[in-house]
């Protein structure tokens, strides 16, 4: 196996052995807690611009398949491994993690300690990184790094948002419930149930996850999917039922053309947003973001809803959060993340529009937050 | 929400004695949840039989009934304290089941007691098949085809309906799936239901569609009052569906799930504790996926903890029974913080960034004639566990860890040798069943299929173990036949001890060691954290690995390290871990930093709470020198662990460690049969007379000189493993060639048995000036029952003060000779009035912890502050032998049940997995709570079956004779009857079995109408093979069996005692005021 190296701006440098593509990338450094979904990770367009590394040490180990892509390709800038699984373990397995990665030339590296990143990264802060299997010294690739440019202000949204609009799933194929076969009620592998149609509404695709897609349609929504340049007034020339703007990558306040057209649309039709939505709907209400020292990007973060005092344990990816001292007063906290106290969604106390900042769709991650498509059904109803 | 205040009163159910199925892990549990219960200002009544926990030491209750775990006692224990609640969810199926009796018998309604952690419907219908399945049917979850029967005719019924074999049979509410199997014919399939339906304290079994080679999973899951639900940890089995998981290597977390599978058993996991109605704590779920098609099932749920939970907080550092204690009270996961970062709420999934083996330990070498294959019903009576950063790793450090005399996974030259002939030639079809058939060795067959160059696939066939585990082996393989030349560091990255590096390598450990060391190769330590480093960690719960960072941040206290006892076995379990646990806390107080080491997720040792440090490492010399190295100690105990520790004192000392207290040579020399004698000779002391040989005819020529029957085994060993009473030249050579493996340093001691004799057992303490005697414990059972295995009561009461005295003179001048500094166990034999030494160990004894309750005193603790030189026992203020005013009977449990076939006999094998004790200030009465508490209750009256050897006859009529005056009607055989009827007993005489006329003993217990037996085994064929069916039957139709002639006197005066009327409950807080 070639070498492949990791520099971190700061210097710091791991060497390990390549997998998946050879070459060099540049990105910003970051770190996902997900035991498992390292296969929604690597397609998940907010990771755009990024070098993830899975803390978790045993990556590939079922495979990768279709049924599992977030999006058409993988997005990561490069994937961090402790150690890659010879052997794709699982009926589902289409093509090895290794394959998969040189087939979208993906850089990867293994056998580097991954525990010894996550501390940097955690007591420093995620930072520009190169991984190369190019460098010829670690100096080379450390120069790599410090040349990268920088994740705040960078709009990585130009980059995956749709260049035309589509409609999602019209046939309604794509989008049933996944399920395994089950003898005792008689459900088969096959794509579950779809509900008939109940809204009609448009998705603002700031770097849409496929599932978002899907658990849209489930809640009997149907889709109509725009890109991160589309107006207000063409928006509304639709007369949508409702209006959603998705997850996406990179720095919010660099998306000064979408608060501008979200701050148009509220009000006028009921908003729901997710991610990197979340973080525009707080621009467009007045209020701000920060980067997060090292983000939030896990399984497993706990996210109390203000609202009934429960918990869920909810997916997460993001690297800036709502600065909660910057919201109006008609803006209302209705989620906190335990872990930090941080924002993880906002109401409008007047208007019929909300926010999550984590992953209701999880893929990956658990499904304890999909209440929310259902609030966003309700909430057109309610205003109808 | 807050806690409950309308309680403040709990009472807490203990597990009960150490069996197969429900090990220390409760002991953990109890502890967890007792502190926990404590700190938030409850008032905890505890009642636990088994004095060997630390649950049961005084200070994590207010009131700790060390009495037996039964409805009438609980009861009585209720009346006494009055509690406002019962929390039944820690102490395993005794406590859920003992908990249920109080609900259906309406006692815990007439008193006020209100069930929390899991209200009884719950309990129910997690626990009840029928109604379990119902359940999952509801919420649309996928079950086996199966149906549950009460009759043999029902049982055929469901099995015509599945319609193909094998069927898998489980008994309901059974401790470890006792009495279930799978059946692969009709002959089968009609033993294991009829045994199934015996075992079933409700006569029911289950009969299910077989899920052979289907992956199995578990997930520990938690839930709160508020429904918040959480995934602790999911754990995917590595032997596939079929055996236990209790006997299952099991990983964690689960490895070859992808998203979408892992988040629907989560989904079903959390729809599952809701519609079971678990309101509060802790739940382990099992599922089974088929490999081909991701359907998955569900097989069953515990609403309580479990051994699994205790792994899997073990495995992730989320402490799951103190959380449960707590959410029980009323408090909600985010109210609570997580322990190990103390800034983020237990409202949370622990991620963790590393794998996790366990490897269960079997003891099939003490029941030679049980079936050694696994299967539903678990056989394991201990476990190991290792953590590494990948599979590879954890799995060698697993496999090291459990003490089996492998150093690895194979390259260790251990691999086994039956499936080649004599030419070195690969009998094929022997090695694929001997990976077909899951067996407790199957691991070790793997890497010689995979040397022979088999494919992943052709095992996968024959074993059906995930692709993945068996790529992951086969990578070891490959780099282990390179090993000579792979890199260093490489090789340790794999997981290779030192021993494996050195053998293919042609050197010695000591020479990888320091080429290791000088290259800069070293483990870095690990923080268990709970969230993968996303948060910095405070709790120091630590593992090895070779990494680029050392996390460990030794700290310039001076510092002892504690070797704990590793897996727990027969012979060395849980009462080594409560002196590990003692240590901790006494050096603790010292001012000392205490570093434990250990590799046993079932104990408290390994509770990161016990000790400053907390090593889950391996307890090999590498493995904890580099411990005491990196950590840089300044001392390290070895007398407290059992004989693991002990068998790397040289070692240690010799790469300088200070081991502290009695010096590792004293320990040897104790071994040491020359030396002995003379020391002996020195202070005047008898020894039954014997002497040593390194092979068979050395042995022969002792016999002869000394006379049989001899006591022979080998030097070295805990337990009495192959200790063995032979009574001719032939049974002493086939012992020689087959049970032991005798070399010059290892010698065989050959010993005059000594007949009839009463065994003593003492536990010393001496700090080098003072001695001072524990207890004297005299044993019911006479000399020739191995002393683990025998019942003992403190204090003596039949020996004579002047016997005592020189019993006790014995003790001090052997101590004194032996230079020990902590503690020191001896056993004596006392025959027609002559004191004879057995055996002398200079180091802690399974009876500490039942001697330092009896007495009120905790002996581990002071042997700790004497040792570590800062106290003398003057300062401590312990210089005289307490005499109790109560009289405390200690009791053996065995695991016969588990292992059907295999005689119940006592013998110098020590075969008991655990321990309960009886205190009261009667001795009838002490013995008979020991005798109910082990599960093996006293009648008061009825048929008594008596039969014994010839040997034993006129001993036995006095005996039978007061049974008869108690109001027994006593019934006998042909030999036995004519002694009785000369003694003036009347008897009825019963057919010899092997007679072959009707009715025999076996139709009248078949048919309840025996409650009590005595016999003793016969020498005879014939009578032995008829003992051994009425003693088998006896255990399944659970009457108890009096099986030697000092045993039946004190059944006599336990019977008598229990006769006089009721007895009375009283905690140790009240006997030691």
């Amino acid at each position: 196996m070639p070498q492949a190296i990791l520099a971190l701006e700061d210097g710091r440098t791991f060497t390990g052995e390549s997998f998946g593509a050879t070459g060099t990338s540049v990105g910003e450094a970051c770190f996902n807690t997900s035991m498992t979904g390292y296969q929604e990770v690597l397609t998940d367009p907010s990771y755009r611009g990024q070098i993830v590394a899975m803390t978790y040490p045993l990556i590939g180990n079922y495979g990768t398949n279709e049924a599992d892509n977030e999006s058409d390709i993988p997005h990561v800038r490069g994937f961090v491994v402790n150690e890659l699984s010879t052997v794709a373990s699982c009926y589902r397995n289409e093509k090895p993690l290794s394959e998969y990665l040189s087939d979208h030339n993906i850089i990867g590296i293994q056998r580097i300690d991954t525990r010894a990143l996550t501390k940097h990264l955690r007591t420093r802060g995620a930072m520009r990184a190169a991984l190369t299997t190019e460098a010829k010294s670690a100096e080379e690739a450390i120069e790599m790094a410090k040349n990268a440019a920088g994740m705040e202000g960078s709009d990585f949204v130009k980059e995956v948002s749709t260049e035309k609009g589509y409609h999602w799933d019209p046939d309604g194929t794509e989008s049933g419930l996944w399920q395994i076969p089950n003898v005792s009620t008689g459900v088969s592998a096959e794509r579950g149930p779809l509900p008939p149609v109940k809204h009609k509404i448009v998705a603002y695709d700031l770097g849409v996850k496929r599932n978002i897609l899907r658990s849209l349609r489930q809640h009997g929504f149907d889709v109509e999917v725009v890109g991160a340049r589309t107006s207000a007034k063409d928006v509304l020339a639709k007369n949508p039922d409702g209006v959603f703007f998705s997850n996406g990558p990179g720095d919010p306040s660099a998306l000064d053309y979408v608060h501008s057209e979200m701050r148009e649309l509220i009000g006028k039709k009921p908003i729901f947003a997710i991610c990197l939505g979340h973080q525009v709907l707080a621009h467009a209400l007045g209020g701000s973001t920060y980067k997060l020292k090292f983000g939030h990007r896990g399984g497993n973060q706990p996210v109390k809803d203000l609202r009934s005092g429960k918990v869920a344990i909810t997916s997460q990816n993001h690297g800036f959060a709502v600065d909660p001292e910057s919201l109006p007063a008609h803006v209302k906290v209705t989620h906190i993340n335990l872990n930090d106290n941080s924002v993880e969604g906002i109401r409008h106390r007047n208007e019929p529009a909300f926010s999550v900042q984590y992953h209701p769709e999880a893929a990956p991650g658990p499904h304890d937050a999909s209440y929310f498509f259902q609030e966003f059904s309700d909430l057109i109803d309610s205003t109808k | 929400m807050p806690k409950d205040t309308s309680i403040q009163k709990i009472l807490l159910i203990g597990a009960g004695p150490i069996v197969i199925g429900q090990g220390c892990e409760f002991d953990y549990s109890g502890v967890q949840a007792c502190k926990a219960l404590q700190e938030e200002g409850y008032t905890v009544v505890l009642v636990n039989s088994n004095p060997a926990t630390i649950m049961t030491d005084p200070e994590f209750a207010a009131r700790t009934y060390i009495e037996p775990i039964t409805p009438e006692v609980v009861e009585k224990i209720i009346i006494a304290e009055k509690p406002d609640a019962l929390l039944p969810t820690l102490g395993g199926q005794t406590a859920l089941n003992t908990a249920m009796s109080l609900v259906e018998n309406g006692a815990l309604e007439k008193h006020g007691v209100k069930l929390i952690g899991a209200n009884a419907e719950a309990i129910e219908k997690g626990e009840d098949r029928l109604l379990f399945k119902e359940a999952m049917l509801k919420i649309g979850l996928d079950v086996p085809h199966s149906g549950v029967a009460h009759t043999m005719a029902e049982a055929e019924v469901i099995a015509k309906e599945i319609g193909t074999f094998p069927l898998i049979i489980r008994p309901a509410y059974t401790l470890g799936g006792s009495g279930g199997g799978i059946a692969y014919n009709r002959e089968e399939f009609e033993n294991i239901v009829t045994h199934g339906l015996d075992l079933s304290p409700v006569t029911e079994v289950l009969v299910e569609e077989s899920l052979l080679g289907w992956k199995e999973y578990e997930m520990e899951v938690m839930r709160d009052h508020a429904d918040n639900c959480v995934v602790i940890c999911s754990i995917e089995n590595f032997d596939p569906m079929g055996v236990h998981t209790g006997d299952s290597i099991t990983v964690a977390p689960a490895q070859t799930l992808s998203d979408r599978e892992y988040q629907i058993m989560r989904d079903a996991s959390f729809a599952i504790i809701r519609e079971i109605g678990v309101e509060t704590g802790g739940s382990n779920i099992q599922f089974s996926t088929d490999p081909k098609t991701g359907r998955m099932i569900v097989i069953e749920m515990n609403p309580r903890v479990s051994r699994s939970s205790a792994l899997a907080s073990k495995a992730t550092g989320f402490p799951i029974a103190k959380i449960a204690a707590k959410l029980a009270v009323g408090y909600t996961l985010d109210e609570l913080p997580n322990d190990i970062t103390k800034e983020t709420p237990a409202s949370f999934e622990p991620t963790i960034d590393y794998c996790v083996v366990k490897l269960p330990r079997f003891t099939f070498e003490k029941f030679p004639a049980a079936d050694a294959t696994l299967t539903t019903q678990m056989k394991a009576v201990g476990e190991a566990m290792a953590i590494g950063r990948t599979f590879k790793e954890s799995m060698q450090k697993a496999l090291r860890s459990l003490e089996t005399g492998h150093s690895g996974f194979s390259f260790d030259g251990k691999d086994p040798i039956d499936v080649f002939d004599e030419n070195g030639v690969l009998d094929e079809a022997k090695l694929e069943q001997r990976i077909s058939i899951p067996t407790a060795e199957r691991i070790y067959y793997l890497p010689i299929a995979m040397r022979a160059g088999w494919s992943i696939d052709r095992i996968f066939e024959l074993c059906a173990i995930d692709r993945w585990f068996l790529a992951n082996l086969q990578e070891i393989v490959t780099a282990g036949e390179n090993l000579a030349t792979l890199d260093l560091r490489r090789a340790k990255e794999l997981g290779f001890s030192d021993v494996q590096i050195a053998l293919a390598r042609g050197t010695d450990q000591d020479t990888v060691r320091a080429e290791r060391k000088a290259a800069g190769i070293i483990p870095t330590y690990r923080l268990v954290d709970t969230c993968a480093a996303e948060f910095e960690a405070a709790t120091p719960y630590f593992y090895s690995t070779y990494g680029d960072e050392d996390e460990s941040r030794p700290s310039d206290k001076r510092k002892i390290m504690i070797l704990g006892g590793g897996p727990n076995r027969i012979g060395q379990g849980i009462e080594f871990d409560y002196c590990c646990v003692h240590a901790a806390f006494a050096l603790k107080d010292l001012g000392f930093e205490t570093i434990m080491v250990n590799s046993n997720p079932e104990t408290v040792s390994t509770d990161y709470d016990t000790s400053d440090k907390l090593f889950f490492e391996p307890l090999t010399l590498e493995d904890v020198l580099n411990i005491y190295e990196n950590e840089d100690c300044w001392g390290a105990i070895v007398q407290f662990g059992g004989q693991t520790p002990l068998n790397l004192a040289a070692d240690l000392k010799r790469h300088g460690v200070n081991v502290i207290g009695t010096s590792p040579e004293s320990i040897e020399k104790a071994e040491d049969r020359e030396f002995f004698i003379g020391l002996l000779n020195k202070l005047d002391l008898k020894q039954a007379p014997g002497g040593t040989a390194t092979s068979k005819e050395g042995a022969i020529e002792v016999a002869s000189k000394i006379g049989f029957p001899v006591l022979v085994r080998p030097s070295f060993v805990l337990g009495g493993r192959a200790m063995m009473i032979v009574y001719n030249n032939e049974e002493l050579a086939h012992y020689m060639d087959t049970a032991v493996e005798a070399s010059p340093d290892r010698p065989v001691l050959v010993d005059r048995f000594l007949q009839d004799a009463i065994e003593i057992d003492v536990d010393c303490i001496s700090d080098g000036e003072t001695t001072v005697v524990g207890a004297i414990m005299e044993h019911i059972e006479q000399a020739g029952v191995h002393s683990g295995d025998s019942a003992c009561v403190i204090p003596s009461f039949s020996l004579s003060d002047a016997m005592l005295a020189e019993i006790t003179k014995a003790a001090k001048s052997l101590a004194k000779e032996l230079e020990v500094i902590g503690l020191m166990n001896i056993q004596f034999a006392v025959q027609e009035g002559n004191l004879y030494v057995i055996e002398v160990n200079p180091r802690a004894s399974r009876t500490v912890p039942f001697v330092s309750k009896t007495i009120g005193q905790p002996l581990a603790k002071y042997a700790a502050q004497v040792m570590s030189g800062e106290r003398t026992l003057k300062e401590i203020g312990f210089t005289d032998e307490v005499i109790p005013p109560h009289i405390a009977v200690k009791e053996a449990v065995f695991p016969f049940a588990k292992f059907p076939g295999v005689d119940t006999t006592l013998s110098p094998e020590m075969k008991s997995t655990g321990e309960v004790m009886g205190i009261d200030s009667d001795l009838g009465l002490a013995y008979a709570k020991s005798q109910m508490a082990s599960g093996a209750p006293l009648p008061t009256g009825g048929n008594l079956f008596v039969s014994v050897k010839d040997s034993d006859k006129e001993k036995v009529a006095p005996i039978a004779k007061q049974f008869h005056d108690l109001g027994f009607k006593i019934h006998t055989t042909a030999g036995t009857a004519k002694i009785l009827k000369a003694a003036g007993v009347p008897i009825t005489t019963l057919h010899k079995l092997h007679e072959g006329r009707r009715p025999t003993v076996i139709d009248m217990l078949k048919n309840g109408e025996i409650t009590l037996i005595i016999n003793t085994p016969s020498t005879d064929e014939s009578g032995r093979l008829d003992g051994m069916h009425i003693r088998t039957t006896a255990l399944t139709q659970r009457v108890p069996v009096i099986s030697t002639m000092r045993g039946g006197d004190a059944s006599l005066l336990a019977i008598s005692s229990l006769q006089k009327g009721d007895f009375g409950v009283k905690p140790l807080q009240d006997f030691h005021e």
